[in-house]
């Protein structure tokens, strides 16, 4: 064990003594000086949990949530300085913290928040024109084998509970008293020149959306969407899509002769 | 007002610099108050790690900030200190970022942050013997050649010491600084914490540094606690105002360097920003007493 091995093991280990070749000039126990490194360590993880997780926080409480964000910054410390990237395994943390299960939703809302945090850092991209966009449509004799391109900052995320509707009603004072959040939801997270937006959308559009951003086609992304629900929209959709600039591309499939 | 070239110079790290002024920390709080409000102020620093992103409004408000106010780039992350090779794609990342924003300094700290593939996320203490010194110096040689341009090394604020240091603190900077020929970032505070903590003075600290390579000074709050023995244990947290005994010790060191940059450094219990601008103003008046 080298000396930073010794050190940097006591330092992610609560229970684990100081280690060993460190002293205080004034003959004070290195323990209790020790202790403020370990401190600075997991207080300032935590609040960087805390700071990325408002939500998941504010539904277990302070006391809680960093109780359980302490367990996860010993579980999963962080493995890059770029500490906005820190806390992505939270959620799945959270979905097998049995602590946290009368809270059923709260794994998901930790996903949804993951997602705002890598909407508001994600790359820049110039979004199309909307009425070139709605004029390249109609101008399309076989919309089904056009290829839309979405903003990198998209992403969905399904759910069996209203993960949006939970997050929403954290934004605002009271208003808790309404909320159902029993029933299945989908979230939309994406940002629009600065500012990061979350919707609730049907498990259709989540599927359509995703078609999408794996590279399929329109016709085939409909299909998917339509698997996933009968009552999908596909105008309702594009036209949130359309309208908050995340289309950047649009290309026609390239239809290989047999 | 004295420019930088005029100031008893060592090294490169001067040129183009900043200027001898005091700055601030940008946070991203202030970022609308600063744009809308064009603070007269010397130079803002940030954090290199926070901007490590893609894109969104850090980039945003950042790339329009450095339009209208000199730039220095402060890494927290780089490892120096650390037994392990320096990570190569942190380093990648500062080169885009220098690349991008060409910020007027760079410096970095005299810890370790990161362990194995662990990043711990606080500067950690380093034992001051020769193989750390060799390590540290090809370490900054690195960090100098990779990024093309000389860096600055901020002193630390500790807690403890190593029974395997054979150096005192200050020799170990001072051989760092003639090896590597970096230039120093001396954080006023950190002297102070690390002086109190290790009952030594904090002027023969200074008189032990080599102070001609100093480009640049921190200014920063610290908090108090107190060790097995009762005594008292400064922490350097960032998250207070300036103590006076650190204003002090601030005069006496620009009485013997000249008006250097200065950053006041707020990170915790974050301030309205006039609260901070209040403070940069207290050390301009520091400034324009050794200005010529």
């Amino acid at each position: 064990m080298s000396l930073q091995d010794d050190f940097a093991a006591a330092l992610l280990a609560p229970e684990q003594a100081c280690p060993d070749g460190l002293f205080s000039i004034n003959g004070a126990d290195p323990a209790s000086r020790f202790a403020v490194y370990r401190n600075n360590v997991h207080s300032s993880l935590i609040n960087a949990l805390a700071a990325a997780y408002p939500v998941t926080l504010q539904l277990v409480g302070e006391a809680f949530f960093r109780a359980m964000a302490s367990l996860y910054v010993q579980a999963h410390p962080p493995t890059s300085p770029v500490m906005s990237e820190y806390g992505g395994a939270l959620a799945e943390f959270i979905q097998g913290f049995e602590p946290a299960q009368s809270v059923p939703y709260l794994a998901d809302i930790a996903r949804l928040e993951r997602l705002r945090v890598r909407a508001y850092h994600a790359a820049d991209c110039q979004a199309l024109d909307q009425q070139a966009v709605l004029l390249a449509l109609q101008g399309q004799a076989d919309l089904g084998t056009l290829r839309l391109q979405l903003q990198p900052s998209l992403a969905t995320l399904n759910s069996p509970y209203a993960v949006v509707a939970v997050w929403a009603v954290h934004q605002t004072e009271g208003g808790l008293a309404t909320l159902n959040p029993w029933h299945p939801q989908g979230a939309l997270v994406l940002r629009q020149g600065l500012e990061v937006k979350v919707f609730a959308i049907d498990p259709g559009s989540v599927a359509f959306i995703n078609s999408l951003a794996h590279g399929n086609a329109l016709g085939t992304a409909v299909e998917h969407a339509l698997e996933a629900s009968t009552e999908f929209d596909l105008h309702q959709c594009l036209t949130l899509l359309i309208s908050h600039n995340t289309l950047t591309h649009l290309h026609l499939e390239q239809k290989v002769s047999p | 007002m004295m420019t930088l070239s005029s100031l008893p110079a060592v090294s490169q790290a001067q040129a183009p610099g900043l200027p001898g002024r005091a700055g601030l920390g940008l946070k991203h709080e202030h970022f609308i108050e600063v744009l809308e409000t064009s603070p007269d102020i010397g130079f803002f620093e940030v954090h290199a790690e926070n901007y490590m992103v893609a894109g969104g409004p850090f980039h945003h408000y950042l790339g329009l900030i450095r339009e209208q106010y000199p730039l220095s780039l402060h890494g927290v992350g780089l490892s120096i200190g650390g037994e392990g090779r320096l990570d190569r794609a942190h380093l990648a990342r500062l080169s885009t970022l220098i690349e991008r924003y060409q910020p007027h300094s760079f410096s970095e700290h005299l810890a370790w942050s990161s362990h194995g593939p662990v990043f711990l996320n606080d500067l950690l203490p380093l034992a001051y013997d020769s193989a750390t010194l060799q390590r540290v110096c090809e370490h900054i040689d690195q960090v100098q050649s990779t990024l093309k341009r000389p860096m600055l090394l901020e002193n630390p604020s500790t807690y403890l010491q190593f029974q395997r240091s054979t150096l005192d603190e200050t020799d170990f900077i001072s051989e760092i600084i003639r090896r590597t020929g970096c230039g120093l970032l001396l954080d006023v505070n950190n002297v102070y914490v690390s002086c109190i903590n290790h009952q030594r003075d904090p002027q023969s600290y200074l008189d032990a540094l080599p102070l001609h390579a100093v480009s640049e000074i921190h200014l920063a709050g610290f908090a108090e606690d107190t060790d097995s023995l009762g005594d008292r244990l400064l922490i350097d947290d960032h998250g207070a105002p300036i103590d006076n005994a650190v204003w002090q010790l601030y005069e006496k060191v620009l009485a013997q360097v000249g008006p250097v940059p200065t950053l006041i450094e707020r990170d915790n219990q974050l301030p309205a920003f006039s609260v901070l601008l209040a403070e940069a103003q207290q050390a301009e008046r520091y400034l324009a007493q050794v200005s010529p």
